[in-house]
């Protein structure tokens, strides 16, 4: 069976990107999971007061990513006839998505063109690219 | 000049004056008991030589531990390396603080004004051989190091909303307490809980005030310049950035400087390499002098041994091995294996002393700033270092000097912050109390002239290994096996690595 990966983050695009999974789920038979990613890096800096908080403000972070990111990508999916499962980790999104498809049969990853901000996509390129260039797995892009 | 402008420049120079002789007598005060020494020879000889006590109980601790530990400074090195590197990181604990992170935390709080001025003033006193000890010092410092992030990871504390405490003060309380040495435990951490947070102030705060000020000064025209008089204002301009933070919470600033201060550092030591290279001729006799000086000092005080009291001194003040500071801030990393931050913590002393205290030293060795009498002592030898490659290398200089004072600066008063916490359990207003009692002494840290200001810098540093050592030699074997287990676990595959 396969299995879809769907990549959410706030953006309009993410959303169509999740309805676009949900009908291709509904219609196919395949799984459907909706991950959100906290970009995250190990090598980033931090002020000691910050490491002090960091397992606290990391459930804090997947609680707010829970309500604002991945509550409302579950919405869009209640028309289909689809019972997705829901992820949400810390990390860089583009490597993630990739690692976690790759430990899936059949995967399917599909995220929404735009995501980030504007000024970051410039200066870090986008997650859609980037997945495009590391992939194993077929990747869909929604525009 | 107006007549205002003279008026207030008479004003200022009494400012710094009176803060000067108003501190001075306690700070001396205070060295005097920490740096009790003893004295061999006949004093005004060169065969005359203080050995301060303290710095023979920082230095029989980091060699005991190396060898007591196996020598896991050597052996465990390229572990060390894996471990930062990731490659036994669970994926699980992704979001929480890294061991890279950690480590790196604890390097922007040991870098600082101890590796630029603090080297400058041992090589100055004790010749190039100081350069020598120094790296002895800071290759056995790992040990140390070792032994006290392992137990501040094992005896941390956490606490119902997720956030951990650690440290000398828990391990001190609780781990004598498991040994049955409850009441000797709580002192020892009450103890060191005091000295943290003259430390903190001192070495933490005013030393690199002091400092950071003194290259300012220094490249805006010396004493004589714009300003020369105005040091209590620098001091001022520190203590508001650091009390945005601190105090005021914004966290952007020091955000910012963290992230600086690791391309900072590497600058600086691209920044040295630079001096070496311009005068690349004068490096073989240079390494001469070092290990020649490091034997068979000449005109030094106190022959051998002087120069070794300075190397180790120095060595120890700027990597903080024994003292216990980097285990508060390596105890909040996320490991199921209290021994996987010792290894990650002895890269500490590595990085600090062994690569950059020798950069430093080396530029000054090289150039011959350390011999000259005209200039002071400190961070002004390493800037006149600078000054022979081009006249506008000591700016970059300052601001290397700015970032490492500041970043210093924000990681103790967090030490010091954490020490009034324990002593207060944890009251918030005992802990602004502290914020602000900090920010002042960065004025005051400013003004003074070095000699108190490193004298009582010294001193409290000095005395928190006083407590951290006592009882790190009380659970030496609970140390050991830690690491045993552990090394055990890592061979057997039990604790293997994630990903190559």
């Amino acid at each position: 069976m396969s299995s879809l990966l769907v990549g959410v983050d706030k953006s309009s695009s993410s959303r169509r990107a999740v309805a676009f999974a949900a009908r291709l789920a509904s219609e196919s038979g395949a799984s459907l999971r909706i991950v959100h990613v906290i970009p995250w890096s190990p090598y980033s800096f931090s002020t000691p007061a910050e490491n002090e908080h960091r397992s606290a403000s990391k459930q804090l972070e997947i609680a707010a990513a829970d309500q604002q990111i991945v509550q409302p990508a579950l919405a869009v999916t209640e028309e289909f006839t689809v019972t997705p499962t829901t992820t949400i980790v810390h990390g860089s999104p583009a490597e993630t998505l990739v690692s976690m498809a790759e430990k899936l049969e059949g995967a399917h990853i599909i995220v929404g063109r735009t995501g980030d901000s504007k000024f970051k996509q410039v200066i870090f390129g986008s997650t859609p690219s980037k997945l495009i260039q590391i992939s194993s797995t077929p990747v869909t892009v929604i525009p | 000049m107006s007549a205002l402008g003279a008026a207030s420049i008479v004003h200022a120079t009494t400012v710094d004056d009176a803060i000067n002789d108003a501190v001075s007598p306690a700070a001396n005060f205070i060295s005097g008991i920490i740096f009790y020494s003893v004295k061999i020879g006949e004093p005004g000889t060169l065969a005359y030589v203080e050995i301060p006590l303290i710095v023979v109980w920082l230095i029989v601790a980091a060699a005991f531990f190396t060898v007591y530990l196996g020598f896991q400074n050597i052996r465990g090195f390229t572990h060390a390396l894996d471990l930062v590197r990731g490659k036994y990181s669970d994926p699980k604990d992704a979001g929480e603080v890294s061991h890279f992170q950690a480590l790196a935390t604890a390097v922007s709080g040991t870098v600082g004004l101890g590796n630029i001025a603090g080297v400058a003033i041992a090589v100055s006193l004790g010749g190039p051989g100081a350069t020598f000890w120094m790296i002895l010092a800071g290759f056995l410092g790992m040990s140390t190091k070792m032994a006290e992030c392992t137990l501040g990871v094992k005896y941390r504390k956490e606490h119902p909303d997720g956030s951990v405490s650690g440290g000398p003060m828990y391990y001190l309380r609780d781990g004598l307490a498991e040994i049955g040495h409850r009441k000797l435990g709580k002192f020892l951490a009450v103890f060191f809980a005091i000295c943290c947070i003259g430390g903190a102030i001192g070495g933490g705060n005013m030393f690199q005030a002091n400092q950071a000020t003194t290259q300012i000064v220094n490249i805006t025209g010396g004493a004589d310049g714009v300003l020369g008089e105005w040091r209590f204002v620098i001091g001022l301009v520190f203590a508001i950035a650091v009390g945005a933070v601190i105090i005021g919470g914004i966290k952007s600033i020091a955000r910012v400087t963290e992230k600086v201060v690791p391309f900072m550092a590497v600058l600086y030591v691209l920044a040295c390499l630079t001096v070496i290279f311009v005068n690349i001729t004068a490096v073989p006799d240079a390494i001469g002098q070092i290990f020649v000086g490091a034997f068979n000092p000449e005109g030094i005080a106190g022959g051998i041994i002087g120069v070794l009291i300075q190397g180790f001194r120095r060595a120890a003040f700027s990597n903080e091995a024994g003292v216990g500071s980097a285990s508060i801030a390596h105890s909040a990393v996320k490991t199921s294996e209290p021994a996987t931050e010792g290894f990650v913590s002895l890269l500490e002393p590595f990085i600090d002393t062994i690569v950059i205290c020798t950069m430093t030293s080396l530029a000054i060795v090289i150039t011959g700033t350390w011999a000259d009498p005209s200039i002071e002592a400190g961070v002004a030898t390493t800037s006149a270092a600078f000054g022979t490659v081009a006249p506008w290398f000591p700016f970059l200089l300052a601001v290397a000097v700015i970032l490492f004072a500041f970043s210093t600066m924000i990681s103790w008063s967090y030490y010091g912050m954490k020490a009034t916490g324990y002593l207060f359990n944890d009251s918030a207003r005992a802990e602004i109390v502290f914020k602000v009692v900090f920010c002042v002494f960065t004025v005051i840290g400013a003004s003074l002239s070095l000699g108190p200001v490193i004298d009582f810098s010294d001193s409290m540093i000095f005395a928190m290994s006083l407590a951290n050592i006592t009882g790190l030699y009380f659970l030496a074997r609970v140390i050991k096996r830690e690491i045993t287990q552990y090394r055990a676990k890592v061979k057997s595959g039990e604790f293997a690595m994630v990903k190559d």
